[in-house]
Order: C-alpha cells, then structure tokens, then sequence
C-alpha cells in the first residue's frame, strides 16, 4: 500500500509529546505488573543458581538433561505432528467450503462449529474423547461391537502420545479452518480462468499459481498451530493425568514443588518454551507479512 | 507479424457419466472432506451427550444434569467462575477501549508497540504465567534495588489472589479484546466520528458515551463473549492459585464422578455454541478463536 | 465464412436469461466492441466464446471448427480481465510466459516469444519485476502480452480498462487498437464506455437487457440509430415531441413552430413522433435552407473544446454543442436565442 502523502491530521495537538504519552500509561502499567514483569523474573532466574549468582548452567542444563530435553522433543513432536495433521486437514476442510463447490449454506455452519471447537480445549474436551475412545468409549464399543474390532487390543490407548494427538487434533484442525477460509476467498477467480484460458489444467493451475500463493499462509498457520499445541496444558493433564510427560506439564510440576531440586532450571524450562513461542510467532507474523504483500 | 496459429487439434469429449463427476456437477472429495470433519466434529459431542443421558441404569434420562445442577458445589464454583468473569470483562474494557481509542487518535507511534504486547499472551502460554505471576506476587514487591515495599504479597490474601487471576485472565483475553476492539474502530472510523461531533460541541465524555461506545458494541459483545468463554473454561490459573472456580470443579468432578462430569461437559459445549452463534451472528460470519488451553 | 461465428447464443440462469439470441458473424481481423450498461449481458456472451459460460442453446465456431462446449482451456482465445488476474507469485516474465510454459515449449523459445512480446507491450526492462511493483496501467499491459504470448486465433478483453485512471485509459486503448491493428488479431472488446467503443472498434454491437440492439460501424450507431435505445445510450440525444403536419413532406410541428426533416417519417398526420437529433448539428445562428427554432439559455457549460448550452424550446429541454473559439461570445443565462439545423440532421423515431 503506498504510504499517504500527507499525514492524517490528529484531532487535538498535545502541548508536549511527553502528555500524549499519559493516555496509554494505565494500559502500560497492567502490562508491566502482569505480563512482562512475571517474563521477566523467569527470564532472570533462568540465569541464577541456587545462591542468587549469575550462570549459564541452568540454560546448559537444558540441552543436558534427559528428562528434559525427553519432555521437549515429545512437546515438539505432538506439536508437529498435530499442526501438519491438523493443517492438511484443516486446509482441505476449508477448500471444501469455499472453492470446493459445497452448497454455500454449509460455510457458515462450518465456520461457528470450528469457532466452537477450537474454543473447546481443556478439561470438558479430555472428558468427550474418554467418552469417545475411552476403554468404554463410544466409538470404541462401537468398532467392538459392529467391526467386531478391539482397539484397546492393539497398542492403542487414548491416555498415550497418539490419543492425546487425537485429542488436540478437535482444536487444530478448526483453528486451520478459521485462518484458511479467508485465505482460500483471497484467491481470485480470475487468476484460475487466466491460467485455463492460457492452456492450463486444474492441477497445473493448482501447482503453478494456488498453492505457491497460498503457502505463506499455510505455512504461517502451520506455525501457530504448533505454537498452539506446544502451550497447551488442560487438556493433557485432564486426560493424562500427566502421565505424558510434556514441556507444560513438566513446568507444572515444578511450580507444585521444586521437582527438579534446582529452582533455575525450572525457569529456563519455561524460558526454552517461551523462546519455541517466540519463534514460532516471529515465523507466522513474516509469513503473514507475504501473504498480504501478495493478495493485495 | 502474424499471431494466428494452426487451430489445436480437438480434444476428446468428456461422456456425459464422466462429467456428471467433473467439479463443477458433483464435488465428491470435497463432500468426503466435509462428512470426515462432521464426523470428526460431531462423534466427540455425540458419545459424550450419550454417555451423560446412561446414568439411570438402562434407561435415557437427565438424571445425570439433575444431580450435576443440584450438586451445591456446582452452583458456588460456577457463580464464582461467572462473577470472575464479569469482572474480568468490565476491567478489560474499562483498560482496552480508551487505549484503543486514544492510539487511534492522538498516539498513532504506540500502535506498534502496544500490538506487540497484545502477541505477547500468545507467547506466554497460561502455565507461563502463572509460574512467573507466582514467583513474584508471593513475595513482596519492592521498588528495584531498594527496601521500600509497594506491595504486600498478593497471593497470601483473598483479595489479592482474586485480584491476580482476574489480571491474569485479563492478559489471556487481551489479545482477543484488543483486536476486537481495534478493528471495530477502524471499522467505523471513530476518528472521523470524533471529530464530526466535536464540530458539533460535545465535550468529551458526551463523545466517549454517545459516540464512540455505542459503535463498537459488536465488538464488545464479540470481544466479551470469547473472554467469557476462556474464564469459565479456565482451569491452570484457578488451580495453581487455589481459587475454587469451575474449572477445577469440573475436573475434580472428572476424578470422582462419571456421568455428572460428561453431563457438564456436553452443557459447556451448549453454552460454549451458543456464544459462538452469537458472535458469528453480530459479526458477519467471521469465526473467533481463543487457541488452546 | 466468417472466422468467429455465434449463432443463437442463448444463456439463461435460473429465472432469467442474460442473453437472448446472439447473431455475429466477425471476420479476422476486426475488432468488434460489445458495447451496453452493467447486466446488458455483453460479458457474459464474451465468456461463453471463452469457454467459461456454456451456451444454453446455440452454436460457437471458430474457424470453422464448433467449440461450443469445449473446455476453456482448449480453445486457444486469449482473454484479458478486467482485474488484469496477473498471478502474483510470479514475474512479469514468467507471467507473459506461462501459457508457453504449460504448452511444454521449448525453454528457448519461451524466452524469445516473452522478450517479442515485452518489445510489442513497450516494457522490456520489467521483466523480472513482480505484479504488486506495478501500475495499474503496466499491469493491464502484462495481462494483454500474456494474452498474446500463445498466439490465440481470437483475443478478447472483458472492461480491460475500467480499472484505470482517465488520462491513461485513452493512451491504453489506442496502445491497445495499435497492436491488435499490427497483429492482425480477431478482437472482442467488451466495455461500458461508448467513447471507448467508437474509438477503437470496426464495429460495434449495441446490447441491452441480454439482446443485440444493433450492429454497425462507429459512424453508422451513432448517426444511424436503429431503437430509442441505441440512439440514447451513445452520445447526448436531443428528442423532441413533435406532431406530424405532413409526412409526404417531411413537415413536423413543434412547440407552435415547425420544420423539416429529411428522414422518412413513417407515422401518419397528427400522430406523435419524437425528433432525434445531435447537439452537435445545432447551432446558434440563422442560416439559409436550415431549420430554425427559437428558445430561451438555460445553462451555458464551458467543457473546453465544447461550448455546452442548455435551452428551453417549448416544453422540451435541448442541448446544443458548439466548439470553441477565442472569439465567441458566451450566451448568457435567460437569452432568447434563435438556433438552426440543416433538414437532414435529425431522424424521426415513434414515441415509446
């Protein structure tokens, strides 16, 4: 968008800068006590150890310890692999609704069951799945009694890394959805008619000119869906009882009771998480910047 | 220079059975995709409402909504849970709509800075900031580097932990409150609809009132409903600060108790699509979203 | 045999139908402009030779060949939108040379036929810009040489202008008449913009309400109207109610004064007709063996070039255009003023 010429008059000019300042100092000041003040002690203690001295060691220590570094790679798998399922999934439930040739009544019923879906996580969501795929869940009395198939006969549990998947999946894949709707509407048609009336094929269009606009997107949600799943902590200890040993739920240990015998190490853990946040957030937000450099 | 070419040779003609399953007839992978996600959707929903109505041995009945509304706990946790959360909105609009407000008028240089502490609740996920929130508001708070106290320890009194979690549900609603509110703004062009009832007189509590407030109240009710949603669902703020709200209710109900926890989760669902109806109603369609817990 | 040839294109949605017997037969090489306001169905005839809208009854062929119902992507008709739907993601190049690249032409002649056809479009340094760095302007240019990079049998071009700013819309179309003339290209224009029409077209076809009102030359739609419709919608039209003294002599009453015109006048005496004429062919003024009429200056609007003057004669209001010149005296509001028009100057249609 090109910057405008001149700049928008304000409505009252402040005699100093310094008054203008003022209006936002509430706001300023509930963000200092409880959002950066609260970052900022893990962040410090992160690098103290137990007599107040300044180290790497705990942030060291990260890298070191198997249980730890165990609870990160296993946050980071269900993380990615709910947010590539979930975005697939997610992204073709959208295409259905929007491009897809679906009756256009269906979109919107779509759209509020993913708002509800994706507000859903936590305990009550634990709770529908041990009623679903629960040792006397439903789908699971129904694959027993009509396919005559046990799942629990396998080695699948739904207190495990697949059915905690499973689990996040039912806030995933909507959340998708929601971000992709408005993507997919971006596309214009005229840029499949273009390429058709130039001698392109669906699936030519599809590779050469829809998905490579589209990727900045899919991508970009892609990362916020893992950041999603990584932060995540009701509904794994609803349903595991924090037997799944997550980041998350490793931190909630240790706020408990010092778990770790090592106070540091407990705030480096959540900073190493908040870092992975971090970066996943920077990923979406430049991605998001291509998007609309491109769908202008 | 001449640009015509040879004519392309002709292209097999489609049958007519092939082409009643062409895209633009019939969309059979896209109606697959949609019954997957229904199915998805739905079967979670449907084997809890199922489950809640089994509590009277073979028969369907609500007795297990009976037991669960009777319970007395229930009505305490739920009410508190209710009562946080009206707070919780107020404050936030109280803190979000004349900051909103104010950067869109006379500060347009703290817009950047104030979206970036909107992301921050994004990075810092609840279990953070309890952590970090419990670190400091257990001791007191003292100016930097000094013995001179500001703040008693917030979380060895009553008031003081109410008052830490309703700022901590403030923080997980204010990147949803603040969007909401921004966008409504911008929506309605509340600077140009200040400056109109300036020429015309009004001082500015009449402009904050009358003018303002009353347009962006979809974005109010939107922008409460999604925080509403997030405070009565929450569970790690409440537990780790020990404050009986519903959320620990619901999962201590989980541990002891089989058919009320299913019945209380499928009314969640209830009131849960309900808000989002509503949302969706007032908006237009575009859907919102609270991420994770 | 005509190159492109619609017979009978119908095509109705629902209730209603948005085009209704379309006949054209154009030779290669012309430009025929579709010319009529929004919903007249002039895009959605131009979308059916492009394979986008199936005809509902009737029959497309192009050189000889019938591609009623062929996919879109087999006609081999170039098509420029009027959003110009340049694909983002990719270069200006790469845009001109997508047609080629999914026709698996050789790589080096791609690059020969993009670098042709940036010469033709005047852009050879942009190649490797992206569409979002370009005008508006520039990007409709990009459209059409990306259009032309297949060599299509037929090129059309749905508002391409519509988009754009004034002053470059009239350096676009002639750019645009220029290389369809030096291509030699059967051309399809369709447009709102009866300036751009008469401008740029061999013949233009006249739509309303999904119908063909008429097929003609410029000169011929404009002077030679064959409906009320036609004669309205292109230029400014003067229409006078007047009552038929004598139709063997062309003599027409108006307003208490009469006169005479030269056009057959096919009512008898004493019906209604309206008088249809051009404020061009008005002129203030007596002038021998012309008609004369009398009325009073409503309005004077200085355009420039034209001296617009708007006047009361009787109960109709008329304007009157006359071109500038340093030593003219502006009428002034309120003025009796006598103005005059040569016989065969205005046409006589039936009051509707």
């Amino acid at each position: 968008m090109a910057p405008s010429a001149v700049a928008a008059p304000r409505v009252k000019r402040p005699a100093s800068g310094l008054r203008a300042w003022l209006g936002v100092v509430p706001f300023f000041l509930f963000a200092i006590l409880f959002l950066i003040l609260p970052s900022v002690k893990l962040f410090v203690g992160a690098f103290a150890d137990n007599e107040g001295q300044f180290t790497f060691k705990n942030v060291l220590q990260l890298f070191t310890e198997p249980s730890i570094l165990n609870a990160y790679w296993l946050s980071i798998r269900i993380s990615a692999v709910t947010a590539i399922g979930g975005g697939i999934f997610g992204f073709l439930l959208a295409y259905s609704v929007t491009i897809g040739g679906l009756p256009k009544s269906l979109r919107p019923m779509l759209i509020t069951f993913s708002g509800v879906a994706s507000n859903f996580a936590g305990v009550p969501l634990a709770f529908a799945f041990v009623a679903t795929l629960g040792r006397t869940g439903f789908v699971t009395a129904l694959l027993k009694n009509v396919f005559h198939f046990s799942i629990y006969d396998t080695a699948f549990s739904l207190y495990s890394f697949v059915g905690l998947s499973l689990t996040y999946m039912y806030f995933q894949f909507p959340l998708m959805v929601l971000i992709m709707a408005p993507a997919l509407d971006g596309l214009k048609r005229e840029w499949r008619e273009a390429a058709e009336n130039l001698g392109a094929s669906r699936t030519q269009y599809w590779l050469r000119v829809a998905l490579p606009v589209l990727l900045p997107s899919i991508l970009g949600s892609m990362i916020l869906l893992f950041g999603n799943a990584f932060g995540a902590y009701a509904t794994a200890y609803a349903l595991t009882g924090g037997a799944l040993p997550i980041v998350t739920i490793q931190i909630g240990a240790q706020i408990r009771g010092d778990v770790l015998h090592n106070v540091g190490l407990g705030y480096a853990m959540a900073m190493g998480m908040v870092f992975i946040m971090a970066v996943s957030l920077a990923g979406y937000s430049w991605l998001q910047g291509r998007t609309e450099r491109w769908l202008r | 220079m001449s640009a015509q070419a040879p004519s392309p040779p002709a292209p097999r003609e489609r049958s007519r059975v092939a082409r009643i399953f062409t895209r633009r007839a019939f969309p059979l992978w896209s109606w697959l995709w949609f019954i997957l996600g229904a199915l998805y959707f739905i079967l979670p929903l449907y084997a809890t409402l199922d489950f809640s109505l089994r509590m009277e041995r073979d028969t369907i009945g609500l007795k297990a909504y009976g037991a669960a509304f009777a319970d007395p706990e229930f009505a305490r946790t739920f009410g508190y849970s209710v009562l946080l959360a009206i707070v919780t909105i107020l404050v936030s609009i109280l803190l979000v709509v004349p900051t909103a407000y104010w950067i869109r008028l006379r500060l347009p240089e703290a817009r950047r800075i104030v979206e970036f502490i909107t992301l921050l609740p994004f990075v810092i996920p609840a279990i953070i900031l309890v952590f970090g929130m419990i670190r400091i508001y257990s001791s007191p708070v003292n100016l930097p580097f000094t013995d001179i106290r500001l703040l008693a320890p917030l979380t060895t009194s009553k008031l003081g932990t109410n008052a830490l979690i309703v700022a901590g549900y403030i923080v997980l609603g204010l990147p949803y409150m603040y969007r909401s509110v921004d966008t409504g703004m911008r929506t309605v062009d509340v600077r140009t609809l200040t400056e109109a009832a300036q020429s015309l007189g009004a001082n500015w509590y009449t402009i904050m009132a009358r003018v303002v407030l009353p347009n962006v109240r979809t974005a109010l009710l939107s922008g409460a409903l999604l925080t509403f949603a997030i405070v009565v669902g929450e569970v790690v703020l409440a537990s780790y600060l020990g404050l009986p709200t519903f959320g620990p209710y619901l999962f201590l109900l989980g541990q002891h108790r089989a058919y009320e926890p299913a019945a209380l989760t499928f009314t969640t669902f209830l009131l849960t699509w309900a808000a989002m109806g509503i949302i969706q109603l007032v908006t237009g369609g575009q859907g919102q979203v609270a991420g994770a817990h | 045999m005509a190159f492109l040839s619609i017979q009978h294109a119908t095509k109705t949605f629902a209730q209603s139908s948005a085009v209704e017997d379309f006949n054209l037969e154009i030779e290669k090489g012309e430009l025929v402009s579709f010319l009529g306001p929004s919903g007249c169905g002039k895009t959605t005839t131009l979308r059916m030779v492009a394979g986008f809208e199936v005809p509902t009854s009737g029959r497309i062929e192009l050189d000889g060949v019938n591609i009623t119902t062929r996919a879109p992507n087999q006609r081999n008709v170039g098509m420029v939108f009027q959003a110009y739907a340049l694909f983002p993601n990719m270069t200006v190049a790469d845009n001109v040379g997508f047609g080629l690249m999914v026709g698996k032409k050789p790589k080096d002649e791609i690059q020969k036929r993009t670098a042709e056809m940036l010469g033709l479009i005047r852009m050879p340094q942009l190649g490797d810009r992206y569409p979002y760095q370009l005008s508006g302007g520039q990007q409709q240019r990009v459209a059409l040489a990306r259009a032309l990079a297949i060599q299509p049998q037929v090129l059309l071009l749905d508002e391409p202008l519509s988009a754009l700013d004034a002053k470059i819309r009239v350096d676009l179309r002639s750019e645009i008449r220029r290389i369809q003339q030096t291509l030699g290209i059967t051309t399809i224009y369709v447009t709102h913009d009866q300036e751009e029409a008469l401008s740029i077209s061999d013949r233009i076809v006249v739509m309303s309400a999904g119908r063909m009102e008429q097929v003609g030359t410029p000169f011929e739609i404009y002077n030679f109207p064959k409906t009320a419709f036609v004669a309205s919608f292109v230029g400014t039209l003067n229409q006078l109610r007047c009552t038929v003294v004598d139709a063997g002599q062309g003599k027409l009453s108006f307003d208490g004064q009469t006169f005479v015109a030269t056009a057959p006048i096919r009512a008898a005496n004493g019906a209604s007709v309206v008088a249809a004429l051009r404020p061009e062919e008005l002129h203030f003024g007596k002038f021998d063996g012309e008609n004369q009429l009398t009325g009073k200056v409503e309005a004077v609007t200085f355009l420039g070039g034209i001296v617009r003057v708007r006047m009361v004669l009787g109960q109709s209001l008329i304007t009157l255009d006359a071109l500038n010149e340093r030593k003219l005296t502006l009428p002034k509001v309120g003025d009796m003023q006598m103005v005059s028009f040569p016989p065969h100057a205005c046409w006589v249609m039936a009051e509707n």
